[in-house]
């Protein structure tokens, strides 16, 4: 084990760790500033119970995606100090607009959603929590535009003189295809967690039956009736979004696989653990390869499905990795140009099966409700429980074999055709200090993990604020001294 | 002015935001056990800062984002070189950052105690190491002739660094109680100036003295202007303190440490990292930066979005302006 190892170990860790609390941040500022949006337009004070439980939920997790993120932008310096030297030009600028555009946006706005109920005009008010939402979103599509770059360098030149990327056209890497089509894709996998997370709390609810008066939450639960009410509407639009954002996963994804065969078609071949270039090409449903890896055992496969995925044609021709092994060795050099076939197969598979997973629990719990039904009557109401228990998860693994996926199948490059991965390490900084920093960073992430989970589960079991609790008192011109206590307070 | 140069002014106005703006909710965070008696004050000492610090955060990420962006081979030797005080840096800021968000989250005082002290030592420790890094970079380390860092740990804990580290800390102990004695009530706002004139005074000379150091080591006519301005807002800002004049303190004390942040800025110009063993390591504004096309890119964007940004989170703090007293914590 050297200093490159363990480096890498941590940048997949803190990287899969910051991706468990981004998806939420993006999809459930959106969906709280939709809750929000329907309270305003009319009024109803359900939405308003949903906007701001959902609201605790989203911040609980908010917290984590910030401190996480931090440790991502210095990483690149501290473990990857070639790499910044060699690409800091080209990308460098994605990621300061990110901070300048996108994270000031968004901390700033949302500092003030969360403590200005009672200091800003409704109106007003509702606009900082969109302007929150859009900060997320605007930050995910610089940092993908950043790590497009890595998958499929346009917009720059080498100087030969110093060896360093230079930027040659800021419009080309900000449309790269590949980061016009991973922005939606990861957008609809965002949306998949957040849908998950409302539905499965809100059925929680309506089956475990706490939609009842209970401990201190008696002021809100007054009234059963309106909980359910409120519940239920959470549950279905949940699972819409849900829905939805499975049919746009599926598309992107699809055409993602078609300009990855075109860019990156070793990854392809990695996808499918597809040794030798094949026309029609098949898709694997299960392959078992030889033990080094260069070729296969058993393989149950679609015909036809493949070529289709990779090209748009039912006859296209698909490239084996043997093949492409040969040409990168002829055109870069002695080497291996493979990834971890395993890892990346599987990965793959996973990535769609869980995602899947999250839109059928999400259809059954429509089902479970048609026409006005309450889920706790139907037949199979405790499987829908169990079910509805795991479903956040789903897609959020889903998401992380998504990563693992498109960054193991980059490898052994970290920006494509241009520099290894193990060439863009810091040369200065030795494996005890990489060591400790993994163990560090490790042992906080542990430890926070099992804090924020707790915390989750404790105000997603708490339920709705009463509806008196949560309406807040609207700014009023002369009482700018008053006594009254703050709506909100850390 | 050519690009690189801007960008070094840019990066320098960058960090002194970052200073200024954390500087104080770092002493709010610092002063947390000194002026909360009990769990309502310390409430109240966390809510003067709390709809603000993330967004004075974003100021370090914007900082080192233009940094990356304009000089890679200086953000490449600075984050790979000060390996661990970094390291120390976000392992506080990721206690601290999720302290203020949980904290209430649960009534037990054990819970609550837990994340005090998250804050006491995620502040207190940036705080310190802040000025170490800030003291080393004006001062230089030993680099390679390819500009990676040649040195070890013990190459950062020089005398110098210690009295940086010293005075960053001292300098955002009295931003804080400062800053407290604006935006609290009562009998909290009565002790946050008290402490505020008290930490004033130690902080003032262990600014000119390090200053004056900076000055010994890079001479310079601007950095020795600058730094005398820093002293003198430094005085001022105490002086203000004692006779209560909260929002002149706040502004003496802000500009001070500004002042204080560009004087090191200025010294280290035109270098942006100097080496002490071969001349030939060194990294310069020009030798570091990016390319033209790069900078041009980022100028436009600079001049746009800085106003907006500006704009915004200045309106966040006229939002927030009102003092905050034990009397407005909810009870949960
Ligand atoms: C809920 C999550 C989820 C689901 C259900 C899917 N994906 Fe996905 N996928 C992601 C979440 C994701 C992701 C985490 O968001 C990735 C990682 C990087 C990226 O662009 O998106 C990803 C990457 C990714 C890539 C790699 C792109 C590259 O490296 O250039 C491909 C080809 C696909 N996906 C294709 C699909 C297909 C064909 C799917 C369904 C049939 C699918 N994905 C479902
Ligand atoms: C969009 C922003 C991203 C950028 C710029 C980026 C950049 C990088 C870089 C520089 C590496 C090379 C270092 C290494 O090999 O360890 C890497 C590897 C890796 N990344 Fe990403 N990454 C991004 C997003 C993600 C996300 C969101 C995940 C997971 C959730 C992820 C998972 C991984 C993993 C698992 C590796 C390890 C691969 C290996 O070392 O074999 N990445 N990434
Ligand atoms: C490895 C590359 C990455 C870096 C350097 C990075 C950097 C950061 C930083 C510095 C923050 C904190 C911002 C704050 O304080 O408010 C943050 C939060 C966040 N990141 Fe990442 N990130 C990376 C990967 C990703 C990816 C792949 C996505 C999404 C596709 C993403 C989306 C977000 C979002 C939505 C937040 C929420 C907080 C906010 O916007 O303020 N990040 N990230």
């Amino acid at each position: 084990m050297d200093a490159l190892d363990v480096a890498r170990w941590q940048f997949g860790v803190t990287t899969v760790y910051h991706f468990l609390f981004v998806p939420l941040t993006i999809g459930l500022s959106t969906l709280v500033a939709v809750l929000q949006t329907c309270w305003h337009r009319t009024g109803d004070a359900r939405y308003l119970r949903l906007t701001r439980f959902y609201g605790k939920l989203f911040l609980i997790n908010f917290a984590m995606g910030v401190v996480t993120g931090i440790v991502q932008e210095f990483q690149f310096g501290m473990n990857w100090s070639d790499y910044s030297r060699f690409v800091g030009d080209v990308f460098g600028a994605p990621l300061a607009m990110e901070a300048l555009l996108a994270f000031f946006l968004e901390s700033t706005f949302l500092g003030l959603w969360i403590f200005g109920w009672d200091r800003l005009p409704r109106r007003i008010h509702l606009a900082t929590i969109w302007a929150a939402a859009l900060g997320s979103t605007l930050s995910a599509y610089f940092i993908l535009a950043a790590n497009s770059w890595m998958q499929h360098p346009v917009g720059y030149r080498v100087d030969p003189g110093t060896g360093r990327a230079h930027l040659t056209d800021i419009g080309a890497v900000l449309t790269n295809k590949v980061a016009l089509v991973t922005f939606p894709h990861t957008l609809a996998g965002a949306f998949l967690v957040a849908g998950s997370l409302m539905v499965a709390v809100a059925l929680w609810h309506l089956l475990h039956g706490t939609a009842h008066p209970a401990g201190a939450q008696t002021a809100a639960a007054g009234n059963a009736d309106a909980d359910r009410r409120a519940y239920r509407f959470a549950a279905r639009f949940g699972a819409w979004v849900t829905l939805a954002a499975a049919v746009a996963v599926l598309i992107t994804g699809d055409i993602q696989g078609k300009v990855m065969t075109e860019v990156q078609p070793m990854k392809m071949a990695a996808a499918e653990a597809l040794y030798r270039t094949e026309q029609p090409a098949s898709f694997s449903v299960l392959t078992v390869g030889s033990l080094d890896g260069s070729r296969e055992v058993f393989a149950l496969k679609i015909p036809y499905l493949l070529s289709f995925l990779g090209t748009g044609d039912p006859h296209g021709r698909v490239r084996g990795i043997n093949d492409l092994q040969d040409q990168y060795a002829a055109q870069y050099g002695a080497g291996s140009y493979t990834p971890i076939i395993p890892v990346t197969y599987w990965s793959f598979r996973f990535m769609i099966a869980f995602g899947m997973a999250a839109a059928a629990v999400a259809a059954w719990a429509l089902w479970a409700q048609r026409r006005g039904r309450n889920p706790a009557d139907a037949r199979g109401s405790r499987w829908l429980l169990r079910a509805g228990l795991i479903m956040p998860l789903l897609p959020l693994v889903a998401n992380i074999f998504g990563w693992v996926f498109t960054e193991m199948g980059r490898q052994p490059w970290v920006v494509f055709g241009e520099m290894l991965t193990r060439d863009g390490v810091s040369r200065s900084v030795g494996l005890a200090e990489v060591l400790t920093s993994f163990t560090a960073f490790t042992l906080i992430y542990a430890v926070l993990a099992v804090v924020e989970v707790k915390l989750l589960l404790r105000y997603a079991r708490a339920g709705l604020p009463g509806a008196a609790e949560a309406t807040p008192t609207p700014p009023d011109r002369h009482d700018d001294d008053a006594d009254r206590p703050l709506a909100f307070a850390y | 002015m050519d690009l690189p140069t801007v960008w070094f002014l840019l990066i320098a106005a960058l960090f002194t935001g970052y200073f200024v703006l954390e500087g104080f909710d770092f002493g709010v965070g610092m002063l947390l056990p000194v002026l909360g008696r009990d769990d309502r004050e310390r409430r109240v000492l966390i809510n003067t800062i709390g709809p603000v610090w993330d967004g004075n955060e974003v100021w370090l990420i914007t900082a080192a984002g233009a940094m990356f962006a304009a000089f890679p081979a200086w953000y490449a030797t600075v984050f790979s070189g000060f390996y661990l005080p970094l390291l120390l840096i976000l392992l506080a800021l990721i206690g601290r950052g999720v302290a203020f968000e949980y904290r209430h989250k649960r009534p037990e005082a054990a819970w609550k105690r837990r994340w005090d002290t998250a804050i006491l030592v995620g502040s207190l420790v940036p705080a310190v190491l802040w000025g170490i890094t800030l003291a080393n970079i004006v001062r230089g380390v030993p680099l390679h002739a390819d500009g990676d860092y040649a040195g070890g740990l013990a190459d950062l804990l020089t005398p110098y660094a210690l009295l940086g580290g010293l005075t960053t800390a001292a300098l955002f102990g009295t931003h804080g109680a400062v800053f407290l004695a604006l935006k609290t009530a009562g009998d909290l706002r009565r002790r946050a100036g008290t402490l505020a004139a008290r930490l004033g005074a130690g902080a003032t000379p262990l600014a000119a003295g390090f200053l004056a150091w900076t000055l010994a080591l890079r001479p310079g006519v601007a950095a020795a202007a600058l730094a005398v301005a820093a002293t003198a807002a430094l005085v001022a800002g105490t002086a203000a303190a004692r006779v209560r004049r909260e929002g002149w303190a706040f502004t003496g004390t802000a500009t001070g440490i500004a002042l204080t942040v560009a004087t090191l800025f200025a010294a280290l110009f035109p270098d942006v990292l100097p080496s002490t063993l071969a001349a030939a390591g060194t990294l310069t504004v020009q030798n570091a930066a990016s390319g033209p096309y790069t900078l041009r890119i980022m100028t436009w964007l600079a001049a746009f979005a800085t106003p907006v940004v500006l704009l915004y989170q200045g309106w966040t703090y006229w939002v927030f302006r009102r003092r905050i007293g034990v009397e407005h914590i909810p009870e949960h």
